[in-house]
């Protein structure tokens, strides 16, 4: 073999092996969002409000895993999607409904039962207004939406614990057991937000905050605020 | 022959010092006065200041040294340098060894490093752990740092503008965002971090679930946030301004996105903001636990369980986040 050939085939060797280094990094890096991203930049003309439905259940029932508790999203088209990373025009105010079909118990911090960074301060549940919750009382707690860099947290009461009528698997309608939370708030500058349930409610995980809740799609995610 | 060796070994020698000197003093004097006063993480606070200085001190210490072993490089391989068709080693007999050089350069370092360690404990100690955490017992503390802890705790901690009481702040790490309470105005909890210039502030810094670290960069505090610890760290308050403030201990999905910005403002806009966030806040603070500088984290029906009582603060028993009794 000539020098040169020696040389070409070190050299594309070395290419290759970067190559797949590169790619694995990209591959762990990328571990893929149960739906991808749902686009809300288009459902309404430009500075419309935008309607956000979405909802809470215990355990999705499908998927990898069927057991861990999770948000889905409907989609402008109005079907249900597994997917935790929302497409938001900026300086827009998002009209958000949460229908809650999960359990809940005492806030590991009471602070994120004080609702915050959203339009008027007030939280509607099932059509009664409040701004902090006691989530010592009642049924609890069993989720928060929080936008830690927005400044915004909401507390997401739970469904009573002795409920009959209960969803085990996503998604849940409206004939079973719910809570109706709605609330607004205004998208900022673009940018991506990250998102995440403050309640430690991965069961089953230590201190409840393993799998679902440290798992991409299922209890946190992104807003991807555009222009 | 031997007297000329020795001669002009004398020579190289005083004439690598005179140039080392002049330019070690011209290079540190323009590192003081050019790059000194930019050097992280800047002056917002005493301990920043400080840190920043001992920074530049030890830069202006080590430049010197650093120059000399260039300087030396360069000289030896002018001066020294293996002449072509030489039959002689590089270096001549002169490389083989010189114990003169040798001690030199052990006995010069050793005494700077030495110098050095004493400098550093000596700011450590003077400036109250320099704005590292000192665990729940902290050795040093400005004055009136005690009272001031011990009455937050009863509930009598006073602050106001020009009282130049000692302003605790408790940081609580959770997964995955800080929170603030502040013990002198009710303790109230908030997810904004203000503070009031010329104020000296203790931080006591706990986490709620695994390990955090509370790293305010530009107050120049890093204090590790566990779990039923109550980690303590000083700083005086300088310049007003903004600061961000990370987590520096990887916890988990969302490590990357636990910050916050926090903002130094007059000693007048704080004492607005505290009593009208006190007055806001009010019926959540209501439903926290008992002020305790730490907490048992409940694992709140997550099949979690509780974590175990420690109960080893020096301040008070500890208090139930998530209890399934409300504070009283």
């Amino acid at each position: 073999m000539s020098r040169n050939a020696r040389l070409a085939t070190v050299l594309g060797a070395f290419v290759v092996a970067v190559g797949l280094v590169v790619a694995a990094v990209a591959v762990y890096l990328t571990p893929g969002i149960p739906g991808g991203t749902v686009d809300f930049t288009k459902s309404q003309p430009a500075g419309a409000p935008v309607n956000l439905t979405i909802q809470t259940v215990g355990s999705i029932g499908f998927g990898a895993h069927p057991t861990w508790v999770t948000y889905m999203v409907k989609s402008p088209s109005g079907k249900w999607v597994h997917s935790t990373d929302w497409q938001l025009p900026a300086n827009t105010v998002i009209n958000v409904t949460v229908l809650q079909f999960d359990s809940g118990s005492p806030l590991r911090n009471q602070q994120w039962g004080q609702a915050s960074g959203i339009t008027g301060s007030t939280v509607s549940l099932n059509g009664k207004p409040f701004s902090t919750y006691d989530s010592y009382t009642g049924n609890g707690v069993g989720h928060t939406f929080t936008v830690p860099a927005l400044g915004i947290d909401v507390p997401l009461v739970g469904i009573s614990s002795n409920a009959t009528n209960t969803c085990g698997v996503a998604p849940c309608g409206t004939n079973y057991d719910h809570n109706t939370i709605t609330f607004s708030f205004k998208t900022a500058e673009p940018g991506n937000y990250p998102w995440q349930c403050f309640v430690p409610c991965a069961l089953g995980y230590l201190y409840g905050n393993g799998g679902p809740m440290s798992t991409q799609g299922y209890m946190g995610g992104f807003l991807e605020v555009v222009r | 022959m031997a007297a000329d060796n020795a001669k002009s070994e004398v020579n190289h020698i005083r004439r690598m010092t005179t140039w080392w000197i002049i330019i070690s003093v011209v290079v540190d004097v323009l590192y003081w006065i050019l790059v000194g006063p930019h050097v992280p993480p800047g002056r917002m606070t005493e301990s920043a200041h400080n840190n920043q200085t001992t920074f530049n001190v030890l830069m202006v210490a080590a430049l010197p040294v650093l120059l000399g072993v260039w300087l030396y490089l360069g000289y030896a391989v002018v001066v020294w340098g293996s002449k072509r068709n030489s039959t002689e080693s590089v270096g001549g007999e002169a490389a083989r060894t010189n114990r003169k050089t040798q001690v030199s350069w052990i006995v010069i370092t050793s005494i700077i490093v030495v110098i050095l360690a004493g400098y550093g404990t000596v700011a450590v100690i003077e400036e109250h752990g320099s704005g590292g955490g000192e665990g729940p017992n902290p050795v040093w503390s400005p004055s009136g740092a005690a009272k001031a802890e011990t009455a937050a705790l009863a509930g009598t901690a006073t602050w106001s503008p020009g009282s130049k009481n000692v302003l605790p702040v408790q940081v609580i790490a959770q997964q995955w965002k800080f929170t603030y309470r502040y013990p002198t105005f009710g303790g109230f909890e908030s997810d904004q971090l203000v503070l009031p210039v010329d104020t000296e502030v203790a931080f006591n810094v706990t986490s709620l679930d695994v390990i955090h670290s509370f790293w305010a960069y530009q107050l120049s505090i890093k204090a590790d946030a566990n779990p039923m610890v109550n980690d303590v760290a000083y700083t005086g308050i300088q310049h007003t301004g903004s600061f961000v403030v990370r987590c520096s201990e990887l916890c988990g999905i969302w490590h990357g996105s636990m910050y916050n910005y926090g903002k130094v403002v007059s000693q007048s806009d704080f004492m607005n903001w505290a009593t009208k966030t006190e007055t806001a806040n009010a019926a959540n603070t209501k439903l926290l636990p008992p002020f305790a500088w730490t907490y048992v984290p409940d694992a709140n029906g997550a099949n979690g369980g509780l974590y175990p009582d420690g109960n080893k603060t020096p301040y008070s028993t500890v208090e139930v986040y998530g209890s399934k009794t409300p504070a009283s």
